[in-house]
């Protein structure tokens, strides 16, 4: 299968990931290459097979609903690259007026 | 390779007679890790809790109060967290993150007394199949420094392989225990899938992944199965099933046990590995099991159903490295968007972001029935088929690996070449069935062989205990 360089683009966004041009040509060889490897499951008939999603048969397990609170706001804010006393900080969301 | 102890029975033996207290034992285990360096195992070693936890729990010895475990030195895979310690998958993108709970399989090797001395190199987010996509270096082979240990558990099958502790744990989605067990020449188990809790497992791709443990001998790995399986109430994905009870004892009823054709006459096989296979057989044979050929025709599917598959549970899993609450974050960011942008391509190495770029594109829209639907009706088909051999057998056995260890640098320009290390084991994850990774000798070179027997679901004791005939 042809993948454009579009369809890079495409799922590089989508995967919130940038590349230079140099990595997307290879990306682009490497999913031609998997994708190629990938016909190879055409070959298996899956007419009317259910397909496979869940792996134990357990269902709807459920707990007792007991309110608890597990962590602290410091323990939580702990692993934060960017935070003040209460919040995570992130650059700003709002554009800027051009 | 000579190590000073092979099982916790021994140690505790030792113990009990008066030769060895704990302190001794991890002082042991820490001059080991420190002659070892250069093999790159650990990526930390918790000298200080490691040492209270010796003096502490020696003295439950002393009044007769300690735990299963208690003498049990043992090291964590990078992507396993424990309270208070830093956890990173090796890669940049967790650098410095440290957990605020324990994974559930920590609480209870800690319930019963092991003592947890560091946290071992992997491939990045347990992508890999040589140890090589570390963001902090590979792990080198201790029978061959040129050489890989495998992957993605590598750190945790060189640190039981070079006797830096007694066992230790990995996790497998496609083989990424028994590989490196087979290419280090130790046990290495992938638990029938959810036998135990991937509570604390930085995720994968969480309809494959599960913990196991890497030992020295098979009782040591009966017993880790004891402690660490059965249900936990935060991981509902699991079978609602009580810890297994494997007893190991000195009858093994005969088995019917299923070789793989295709496998044993693969032409990718190795041919030391092959006429290894066949005196495995042999040596199952005059134990008075009977061994049967059989067909299988779906080894060229397996690997890319499970490339299909895990990639895209990956890039859903992986969404949640953004750089917003933890993790490290990039300083080149300008607004929200390039955040996420920037801190996930300079955070991820070069594999992960592979996958993840597959995972996507199999799971847009104009792809998402020919690709990703198509696999896991594959993956039904395999599964059933697999359970189909079941009916008839109690054991399927293939080589654990095509190959023995091959060199640093070999493969790693070549993704297909690698992925297709996993040909063996993958068939294990598609259907979710218990696969024990045995050692059994060297090649030539003394480089070490691996056979795998796969079980029934939940059937782990079937296969320890015919491990345990065979040691």
């Amino acid at each position: 299968m042809q993948i454009t360089d579009e369809k890079i683009n495409q799922l590089a966004h989508l995967s919130r990931l940038t590349f230079d041009n140099n990595e997307k040509a290879k990306i682009k060889q490497d999913l031609e290459r998997i994708l190629e490897l990938c016909e190879s499951l055409n070959k298996i008939d899956t007419e009317g097979v259910e397909p496979l999603i869940h792996m134990t048969n357990s269902v709807n397990i459920v707990r007792e609903d007991n309110p608890h609170q597990e962590f602290s706001r410091e323990e939580l804010l702990k692993n934060a690259p960017k935070k003040d006393s209460d919040y995570f900080r992130v650059p700003k969301v709002i554009e800027q007026a051009k | 390779m000579k190590k000073r102890f092979s099982s916790l029975i021994e140690i505790q033996k030792e113990i009990n007679e008066g030769n060895l207290n704990l302190p001794e034992l991890v002082q042991y285990y820490l001059t080991q890790i420190n002659k070892n360096k250069h093999l790159n195992a650990f990526l930390e070693v918790f000298e200080e809790d490691a040492k209270e936890q010796a003096e502490e729990i020696q003295k439950k010895i002393t009044l007769k109060t300690a735990g299963k475990l208690a003498g049990m030195v043992i090291a964590i895979k990078d992507n396993i967290v424990y309270k208070d310690h830093e956890s990173s998958a090796s890669s940049q993108i967790l650098k410095g993150f440290t957990s605020l709970f324990s994974a559930t399989v920590v609480e209870r090797l800690l319930a019963e007394d092991a003592i947890i001395i560091g946290r071992t190199n992997c491939d990045e987010f347990a992508m890999g199949a040589s140890n090589e996509n570390s963001a902090f270096g590979p792990v080198l082979n201790a029978i061959d420094n040129t050489r890989v240990p495998g992957g993605s558990s590598g750190g945790s099958a060189v640190a039981v392989q070079a006797d830096m502790c007694l066992a230790s744990l990995g996790s497998d989605t496609g083989g990424s225990i028994r590989q490196p067990a087979a290419f280090t020449g130790i046990y290495g188990l992938y638990p029938t899938y959810g036998a135990i809790s991937r509570w604390g497992l930085i995720a994968f791709a969480s309809s494959f992944d599960q913990i196991g443990p890497f030992t020295s001998s098979v009782s040591d790995m009966s017993l880790l199965m004891n402690c660490i399986t059965g249900k936990d109430e935060n991981d509902a994905s699991m079978a609602q099933i009580e810890a297994l009870n494997i007893q190991l004892t000195d009858n093994t009823k005969p088995l019917k046990i299923a070789y793989i054709n295709d496998c044993v006459n693969h032409e990718g096989l190795e041919e030391s590995i092959q006429t290894k296979t066949f005196e495995f057989i042999e040596a199952l044979k005059e134990k008075g099991h009977s061994l049967t050929p059989i067909d299988f025709p779906y080894l060229d599917q397996m690997v890319p159903c499970y490339q299909i598959l895990t990639t895209a549970e990956a890039s859903s899993n992986l969404s949640r490295f953004s750089g917003l609450t933890y993790g490290n974050r990039s300083n080149n960011a300008i607004d929200l968007e390039s955040m996420y942008k920037t801190t996930r391509s300079e955070g991820f190495g070069a594999e992960v972001k592979r996958r993840i770029m597959l995972g996507t594109f199999v799971l847009t829209s104009d792809f998402y029935d020919a690709y990703y639907t198509k696999a896991q009706k594959v993956r039904q088909v395999i599964r059933q088929e697999t359970l189909k051999i079941f009916e008839n057998y109690d054991i399927i056995l293939t080589p654990t690996t095509s190959t023995v260890a091959f060199k640093i640098g070999e493969k790693s320009n070549n993704p297909i070449a690698m992925y297709l290390a996993d040909l063996f084991t993958v068939q294990a994850n598609l259907a979710g069935i218990p696969a024990l990774s045995i050692p059994y000798g060297t090649d030539d070179n003394g480089l070490p062989i691996g056979m795998q027997i796969m079980g029934k679901p939940f059937e782990e004791s079937t296969l320890l205990q015919l491990a345990q005939q065979l040691q």
